[in-house]
């Protein structure tokens, strides 16, 4: 069984981002680039499927700019045994990767797609959820555990008040959550062979998908920012100011 | 502009609506249409009853079977798809299943999502936060169907009374097949979903263990009627389970008073909290960030500050 890893090249996630005087985005010149951390625990994931004998082949995508091919090597440096960059220097909006995603799945035929729940720069939570759609698949989203056996995955899913467990058909879409498990460091020499691992350059075009965009932005700007408030000496006075003050208790 | 219909599809437990989706129904009114709230459970004619009597909701679809027992999200989606004609606006709540959901029906109507609206501009520009709330963009849809997922602390419940709309049962589709349900953990307890909760009293790393997590909190808790809740680092250490986690990539929470304890407040931490109307921070270290964003702040330790502070409540 194939297993497909779509990754995504985002702002690293230590730094804080600048809106940019001009309302027009956030800047991004110069800063760090890093794998979105979501997507690297679904790495992560399918590695350990495929050391564990589940899995066969682990392909790692990602759509995007050039630059994309860093991040593809750090997903083949955590074990992917080979990548695809669909290279597109337009932005793409969740569809066009659900699209592009979808189409590639046609051309690989993966058992199962595991990818990260959102990307942590424009917190859509979309790209999984509308792949599974698009290729008529289960989805089990927000993971906190897979297992794969039978052809089927049971996977433990992060709700809202606890856990819930779904046994969905394999092919399926998993989409990882936080504590599903924790990735490993990559060392040097698996850095040295990933760079021997082979790299597909695809365009949009080539799989025949539009890749328009459906929102567009008209500002980003700053969020409101939240003043210091007063330090209380004591306990007493605290409870003072919520009764009186701010007349929350 | 074409005619603006919506169609909220509620969360519900069968007997009644979430408190979310009387959130969702207020940024769907603001869209200047009407509004029909769909209920599809099994079982589930409390919940319909609940959604009729929304204050605003002009009417209820209603589709009861055994594959919506469990909200899965290819067969709810599914059935949406099915009432989807006629109407030019679909609201979910933006919770675990709000988002599970949403993007399967935007997908198959082949438009764009917008995730997490905090704001409604106009029936087709919104504002959402983006990097984690440290940015917030203005996004037009250039679709003539909208999709939409609803940030619940940007706005304000609807009224659970006073409306009296028409239940209209709708055919349920049928199961897609591919997806079972296995079973749940779902905590149960009498504390206020902290989602929706009023107060929330919420521990960071410094607790220190599980045991004293629960011995110091709870009886705050308890005594203010409060939800619980924690930061990444206390659940990452086990003190607290996983969906107790207010921040960037937990729950975000607007409470009237949100007591932040012994939590440093970690950019991740704040973007889940710092819409609450007041933020109480109890920490021994005076540099920590959170004390830049609490209305008041108490500098002490707080194994001793925290059972003083429920002595005198």
């Amino acid at each position: 069984m194939k297993i497909l890893v779509p990754v995504k090249r985002v702002v690293d996630y230590n730094v804080k981002v600048r809106v940019k005087s001009d309302g027009t985005g956030v800047d991004i010149a110069n800063v760090k680039m890093s794998m979105n951390p979501f997507d690297e625990i679904a790495v992560e994931e399918a590695v350990r499927l495929k050391e564990k004998g589940a899995a066969t082949e682990v392909i790692a995508v990602s759509c995007g700019v050039q630059q994309c091919q860093e991040t593809l090597r750090t997903a083949m440096a955590i074990g992917a045994d080979r990548a695809i960059l669909v290279q597109c220097d337009d932005e793409l909006q969740p569809l066009a990767v659900a699209k592009l995603l979808k189409a590639l799945v046609d051309k690989e035929q993966p058992g199962l797609v595991i990818l990260g729940k959102q990307a942590i720069d424009d917190d859509c939570n979309q790209t999984g959820q509308m792949l599974a759609a698009l290729a008529d698949l289960p989805q089990a989203t927000f993971a906190s555990k897979v297992e794969v056996a039978d052809g089927h995955a049971s996977v433990t899913r992060e709700v809202d008040g606890g856990l819930e467990t779904l046994k969905v058909k394999l092919p399926a879409v998993v989409t990882t959550d936080l504590r599903l498990n924790e990735p490993r460091y990559v060392t040097l020499p698996n850095i040295m062979k990933a760079k021997k691992k082979q790299m597909d350059v695809l365009k949009p075009a080539d799989l025949g998908v539009d890749v328009k965009s459906h929102l567009r932005t008209l500002k980003v700007s700053e969020p409101p920012k939240r003043g210091a408030g007063v330090k209380v000496p004591d306990v007493a006075a605290l409870v003072a100011k919520l009764k009186t003050e701010a007349k929350v208790i | 502009m074409a005619e603006i219909n919506a169609l909220v599809i509620a969360e519900h437990d069968n007997a009644g609506v979430r408190p979310a989706t009387l959130n969702t129904i207020t940024a769907a009114k603001q869209l200047g249409g009407a509004v029909t709230v769909l209920i599809a459970g099994s079982g589930s004619s409390g919940a319909a009853g609940a959604a009729a009597a929304i204050d605003g909701v002009a009417k209820v679809l209603h589709a009861d079977a055994e594959i919506f027992a469990h909200g899965l999200a290819e067969n709810v989606a599914a059935q949406v798809l099915a009432l989807a004609s006629g109407y030019s606006h679909f609201l979910f709540a933006a919770t675990a299943s709000g988002k599970n959901i949403s993007p399967r029906v935007a997908a198959k109507l082949d438009v764009g999502q917008i995730s997490d609206i905090t704001k409604v501009i106009s029936p087709d520009t919104f504002e959402r936060p983006i990097y984690a709330g440290n940015a917030i963009a203005t996004v037009q849809s250039l679709d003539a169907l909208k999709v939409i997922t609803v940030r619940t602390t940007g706005f304000d419940p609807a009224p659970a009374t006073g409306g009296s709309a028409t239940i209209e049962a709708v055919q349920a589709v049928g199961d897609s097949g591919k997806a079972q349900f296995v079973g749940a953990e779902i905590a149960k307890n009498d504390r206020p979903e902290l989602t929706s909760a009023k107060i929330i009293v919420s521990g960071g790393r410094a607790l220190g263990s599980s045991d004293k997590f629960n011995e110091v909190l709870t009886p705050l808790a308890d005594k203010l009627g409060a939800a619980l809740g924690a930061s990444r680092a206390a659940v990452d250490a086990g003190y607290a389970p996983n969906d107790w986690q207010v921040g960037q990539t937990g729950k975000i929470v607007a409470p009237q008073l949100y007591v932040a304890i012994g939590i440093s407040g970690a950019i991740q931490h704040l973007a889940g909290m710092k819409d609450s109307k007041v933020i109480v921070a109890i920490n021994k270290d005076e540099e920590a960030p959170i004390f830049s964003v609490a209305d008041y702040g108490l500098v002490q330790d707080l194994f001793s500050a925290v059972p003083e502070l429920v002595k005198s409540l």
